[in-house]
């Protein structure tokens, strides 16, 4: 059996978290969905307006689960699949974990790629954030929560336009899909087990006046990869913090590309593709940084690369 | 589990799959690195590094990603690879 994915859906309070999970759940393909739910207070309700109480269906209360509940959720996972195998409960093929709305993603997607037998179990298939067309980007922690989302679902564009939110996305995440969602209505397809983005149809704008900036690097030049990883390491021990994001399409001298994907300090296991999509082979380097100078994260790539001949 | 030492291995992304040829090449680019900072790095039986500074001290490191937080410690200062001195050494 392989590795079961893990989505995580974030989203700044009231962004529409739970009723996007809820219609979700209620479509026919998402009926193998355990989901585990993490609220702030003392007495839970988001699991209640779920509408559907099983014991797939979990409840992490009293705590955030990126910071004070983190084993929290590495118990709740291990248990679960402990229950799937021996039949305890209705077999599920996906997880969904529900975060609170002041949750920053990052060691949560530490926690699934850290603990061992969690690692063993489960695998990250994204990271999803709601964000109200109201409300906007305005909150630290939901700038945060899109600055490192796979995919960002627009909610309540019924009574606001999504235009303005839409690019305000665009400039802070290019990588990342945005969809617009009226009471959650969204087929589970645009969301889970989505294929790679091409990054090369991402568009970068400059955002003046802004910690965090989108870059991308293209490199001509064939990268070494074990001095690639030399660097990175260094550069996530050096600003792990700052480095939000990172998503690339390296050529290592293979007959396809490498396939790199980063969250913060967690670097998932990079992927080996068969062929490149096309003719163009240069190496793409997606960041999301804060205070980080695209020159000088290119000018110390080639350093290293070059130390590597 | 390292069967000589007892050390608990993991394996880190940017060592995942490479060979033994590959894992000494890492250790002579990472002295490129660590020669900056005063440090020289060993491989011992290739399942674990050792990093020494001048002095002496030195600290034993399971996998790469911790080789850096260890390096940090025996320099006494940061490592930063977007550093320009650092760029330059290397060049």
């Amino acid at each position: 059996m392989g590795k079961t994915p893990v989505t995580l859906v974030t989203g700044f309070l009231g962004s529409g978290k739970t009723t996007l999970i809820a219609r979700l759940l209620a479509h026919p393909d998402m009926g193998a969905t355990a989901v585990i739910v993490n609220e702030l207070g003392e007495v839970g309700i988001d699991h209640h307006l779920l509408r559907r109480v099983d014991e797939r269906t979990v409840l992490l209360a009293s705590g955030c689960v990126c910071c004070t509940l983190r084993g929290d959720l590495a118990d709740e996972l291990r248990d679960l699949d402990n229950r799937r195998a021996r039949g305890e409960i209705p077999a599920f093929e996906r997880v969904v974990v529900e975060t609170t709305g002041l949750a920053d993603p990052a060691p949560i997607v530490y926690t699934l790629a850290a603990e061992p037998v969690v690692r063993h179990h489960y695998v990250l298939d994204g990271i999803v954030a709601t964000v109200d067309a109201r409300a906007g980007l305005v909150e630290p922690e939901s700038v945060k929560q899109v600055a490192v989302a796979d995919v960002v679902v627009v909610t309540k564009v019924d009574v606001a336009e999504a235009d303005g939110i839409g690019t305000a996305v665009r400039g802070l995440n290019p990588a990342a899909e945005i969809v617009e969602a009226v009471f959650g209505d969204i087929e589970p397809s645009r969301l889970f087990s989505r294929p790679e983005r091409d990054l090369r149809e991402l568009k970068f704008e400059e955002r003046p006046h802004t910690e965090i900036q989108p870059f991308c690097l293209i490199f001509d030049e064939q990268l070494d990869w074990t001095a690639f990883g030399i660097w990175l390491t260094m550069l996530l021990q050096a600003r792990g913090a700052d480095l939000l994001r990172v998503k690339g399409l390296l050529d290592v001298g293979g007959e396809g590309p490498l396939l790199l994907n980063g969250v913060q300090h967690v670097v998932h296991p990079p992927e080996h593709l068969d062929a490149w999509p096309d003719d163009d082979h240069r190496s793409r380097l997606v960041f999301v940084g804060r205070n980080l100078e695209r020159e000088a994260v290119a000018r110390s790539l080639l350093a290293f690369n070059a130390a590597s001949l | 589990m390292c069967g000589l030492c007892g050390v608990l291995m993991s394996e880190h992304w940017a060592e995942e799959g490479t060979g033994r040829r590959a894992r000494g090449f890492r250790v002579v680019l990472l002295n490129r690195v660590l020669a900056h900072y005063g440090l020289t790095l060993s491989d011992w039986a290739g399942s674990v590094y050792t990093l020494r500074d001048a002095k002496g001290r030195s600290a034993v490191v399971t996998e790469i990603g911790s080789l850096w937080s260890e390096a940090e410690k025996l320099a006494g200062r940061p490592l930063d690879p977007l550093d320009p001195a650092l760029l330059a050494a290397l060049g």
